[in-house]
């Protein structure tokens, strides 16, 4: 009887009879949700699979000791939009079976020094089978200590222990050269530097050729460094794309912006960036190709933001109590059991199925003290606003520090209640454990999005999103050395705005029936405007409107956001002061911002990092230029 | 030669879905029928086998005719269309002109139109003379539902209600791709036609790539000496 309000046809009923944990004892809407999670995922009834059955109508289902037993909502990349007549929506997938992948637990590889040969050259070694076509600008000075190989293919990788879910088809990062042969990592392998450290990464490519593909991806890349302070040629430039069998030198000088310019021979402190990733940028390709697997972190340290809680800022030690998190959100084809690509979409794709650093909605046990987490969006499409859910006390305000908008850390802590990270932004929070052991909480997505569009407008009532990493606080008690942020006063502080700019200019990121932005369309050759090297400059950033949000990337340069629809920029309820390189433009936004482009010369991209918008030419290429510039105010 | 060696391809590209070189082979589970290869997938998700009537009064099956083992363009167009259409298909003029050895051989043009009742196949082929449109490049009309679903089908749609219901924001995108390499891209139609071409190149055969460096790189040294302009420029349009 009580079945009929879950709109069961008698079809899938009668597979559902066919199960015999049906037989025993009544039936719950709980029970049917461990069914579904239970039964062989997959079982597909007429192209139905028995979580679609349920799908649309279930929220989270909590036992009585504050654990989840199933979540299931979130319309997948194919039913985002109205209108397809496509609809891939994931089998089940039990959730928090697997521990998050952590580099403190050694579970999440690290980045280890490689012997390349040849040795790396300031010139493009293209006899040797390079794809860089421009020389190194910076190679000389900034001479590399450190150097990397890393290996772009193929390999199978689990995502979930759930036994009904089969490894994975990915593309990803192996640490060292093609002849050590190491197994790809998805995310890649994190790097820990240094400022100061000049590093060099030799990117192989060896991805399988066209045809073998498993349905998307093209195997032809450039890996883009997001946001270091990165020569052109390193950068990661979506035409610089090198094809298999090649191999590309990437030079990072790891150094402060001001360098070369206004802080000679040490750069501006204050310009310092802690958390960055690293991402595939293949132009016309990129949603594929990192939905695919190519995106991993890159940590940042210097003598203030050190990885020691007992020296510098005190922030939480690496990697014991500084954990960074990686979010993406996918399909699983229930007709191959692989990931599932919507090849012909234009607004954006949603996941059904949330991932935290490679696993479906792992585990992670703490300590009741202080930890950092590093909060990172890998999209393609979806917005989150994280919340800290305790669901045995759903209406408790669980706080937390914001410490970082992009991984630049912000003035000081800022004590919020949530922090929204639309695609590729970062947020470093401080989230303090003591005193909860024995508590169980979850990191809980609550901003609602229909489709890949955007934010539909809202939240989710608290416990009602979706839950994507579970806290256990059962470690052991440690010590902790770490600063409390509520006295922290204050981190290096922002340069200045008030500089006078060079020329202010204008981006309307619009849709004219194809992704535009200023009414012009993208072209690799096509560079729209000329900044002059350590020149400042004054950049208007627009949404044009509809029901479109455009989280819009700069490369090479923080920014500092000096408006937002008029209004300086907000530090509660959310964060939205501080220094970033993605101003997130949700519907009808205006985002004025303040640049100093310095040191470093060369073609950079602006895009909207919804990266199917930006693979439908929601880009525009600029240059750092020596001499001249233009003042071209609507380029 | 090109035949010869796309051929070769197309059975590297069977192998190695036979075997599962790309990783590990799908598992075979109880109840459940054996995983559909990825390319028939795609295929049956977006490339409906729908009779549709071409320009020149032939009758094709979207699939087997047009789609299957190609290398191919598609977009979406209708002959009264005052918008992007007229200046979009006079700029795919210029890349068919770029692409001339191709386009026919081994690369197929496909334009749809939007509006199947008004655009019979008298009309679309009065339109292709007007532009100028050269072999290899069909102009395609048939029943409205099909033309409907096709459009859905292939992705020129929008989520924003309003926008999808107007023609006009289904003329802007571009679509290239390679069948049996499942590599599918967009590119805006009124991009530089020196561009439009390289994006259609990302999906060819990959024994064809250094040709397709040479071929580019001529067309924009031919536009940088300023021996002619190989299209108009479209930087600026508007829609009404």
């Amino acid at each position: 009887m009580h079945l009929l309000k879950y709109r069961l046809t008698k079809r899938q009923l009668d597979v559902l009879k066919n199960r015999k944990e049906l037989i025993k004892g009544g039936i719950s809407r709980r029970d049917l949700l461990k069914l579904g999670l239970m039964t062989s995922a997959g079982v597909l009834v007429d192209g139905l699979s028995v979580s679609r059955a349920f799908g649309q109508t279930t929220a989270t289902t909590v036992d009585a000791n504050g654990t989840i037993t199933g979540v299931a909502r979130s319309s997948s990349q194919s039913c985002g939009s109205r209108g397809s007549s496509l609809c891939v929506v994931s089998p089940p997938i039990q959730p928090f079976l697997d521990l998050l992948p952590t580099p403190r637990d050694g579970t999440w590889r690290i980045q280890t020094p490689t012997a390349l040969s040849p040795a790396p050259t300031v010139a493009p070694n293209t006899a040797a089978g390079e794809g860089r076509t421009i020389a190194h600008q910076a190679f000389t000075q900034f001479p590399p200590q450190k150097f990397y190989g890393i290996t772009q293919k193929a390999g199978a990788l689990s995502i979930t222990s759930d036994p009904t879910i089969d490894p994975q088809n990915l593309w990803g990062f192996a640490i060292g050269t093609p002849e050590q042969n190491n197994p790809i990592n998805v995310p890649g392998p994190l790097y820990v530097e240094h400022y100061n450290v000049p590093i060099l990464v030799r990117n192989y490519n060896r991805l399988p050729p066209e045809g073998q593909n498993g349905g998307f991806g093209k195997p032809s890349v450039t890996t883009h460094l997001h946001n270091g302070h990165t020569p052109s040629e390193s950068d990661g430039n979506p035409c610089n794309f090198f094809e298999i069998g090649q191999f590309y030198d990437q030079h990072y000088p790891n150094v402060y912006a001001g360098i070369n310019s206004t802080h000679p021979g040490t750069g501006d402190i204050r310009e310092a960036l802690h958390t960055l990733w690293y991402h595939d940028h293949r132009v016309d390709f990129t949603s594929q190709n990192t939905y695919k697997g190519l995106a991993g972190m890159y940590l940042l340290f210097n003598d203030k933001d050190t990885g020691d809680e007992l020296t510098g800022f005190h922030l939480p030690s690496f990697p014991q109590f500084d954990i960074p998190m990686v979010f993406n959100d996918k399909v699983i084809d229930p007709s191959t059991g692989q990931l599932f690509f919507d090849l012909f979409n234009l607004d954006g794709i949603l996941g059904d199925r949330f991932l935290v650093n490679g696993k479906v909605q792992p585990v992670l046990h703490v300590s009741p003290r202080r930890y950092r987490f590093r909060w990172l969006n890998t999209g393609p499409s979806r917005f989150y606003q994280f919340f800290l859910t305790d669901l045995t006390n759903l209406g408790a305000n669980n706080t937390f520090w914001q410490i970082s908008t992009d991984g630049n850390l912000t003035d000081k802590p800022y004590q919020v209640s949530s922090s929204r990270v639309a695609v590729s932004e970062r947020v470093d929070v401080i989230v303090d454990f003591t005193g909860k052991a024995g508590k169980t909480f979850y990191i809980e997505n609550r901003l609602i999005q229909n489709d890949g569009q955007g934010p539909s407008g809202g939240l989710f009532a608290a416990g009602q999103g979706d839950l994507i990493l579970k806290i256990v606080v059962d470690g052991p008690v440690v010590n902790d050395n770490s600063q409390n942020p509520a006295n922290i006063t204050a981190f290096y502080g922002f340069p200045n705005t008030t500089d006078p700019v060079r020329v202010e200019r204008t981006f309307v990121f619009q849709n004219r029936g194809d992704w535009e932005i200023n009414g012009k369309i993208f072209a690799c050759d096509d560079i729209r405007f000329q900044v002059l090297k350590n020149s400042n400059e004054k950049w208007t950033i627009q949404n044009e409107g509809f029901s479109w949000h455009h989280p819009v990337h700069i490369h090479f340069e923080e920014f500092q956001t000096l408006s937002i629809n008029g209004r300086a920029p907000a530090t509660s309820p959310l964060v939205q002061k501080g220094r970033k390189d993605v101003a997130r433009l949700e519907s009808n936004d205006t985002h004025v911002v303040y640049f100093r482009f310095r040191d470093f010369h060369g073609r950079y991209p602006i895009h909207c990092h919804n990266v199917v918008h930006e693979d439908h030419a929601m880009m525009a290429h600029w240059e750092i230029v020596d001499t001249g510039g233009d003042t071209n105010p609507r380029p | 030669m090109i035949k010869m060696s796309r051929r070769a391809w197309l059975g590297m590209a069977g192998a190695a879905a036979a075997v599962g070189v790309v990783g590990l082979p799908p598992l075979q589970r109880e109840g459940r029928a054996a995983p559909l290869p990825p390319r028939e997938l795609i295929r049956r998700r977006s490339f409906p086998n729908l009779v549709l009537t071409t320009h020149e009064g032939e009758q094709v099956r979207f699939y087997d005719d047009l789609i299957k083992d190609k290398f191919v363009t598609l977009n979406m167009m209708y002959s009264t269309c005052k918008a992007t259409c007229p200046l979009t298909t006079a700029n795919l003029v210029q890349v068919q002109k770029l692409l001339a050895d191709r386009v026919g051989r081994d690369l197929f043009m496909y334009s749809i139109t939007l509006d199947p009742k008004q655009d019979t196949p008298e009309v679309l082929n009065a339109y292709a003379k007007t532009f100028g449109v050269g072999a290899g490049w069909k102009f395609l009309t048939g029943n409205p539902d099909d033309i409907e679903q096709l459009r859905r089908r292939l992705g020129f749609r929008w989520a924003n209600q309003e926008m999808d219901k107007n023609k006009d924001f289904h003329t802007g995108n571009l679509r290239y791709g390679n069948e049996p390499l499942m590599l599918w891209g967009a590119v805006p139609g009124l991009a530089e036609p020196t561009w439009v071409s390289e994006c259609i190149l990302f999906a060819d055969w990959p024994q064809n790539r250094q040709k397709d460096r040479e071929r580019i790189a001529e067309a924009k040294s031919r536009k940088a000496s300023g021996a002619g302009r190989t299209g108009p420029v479209v930087h600026d349009h508007e829609h009404h």
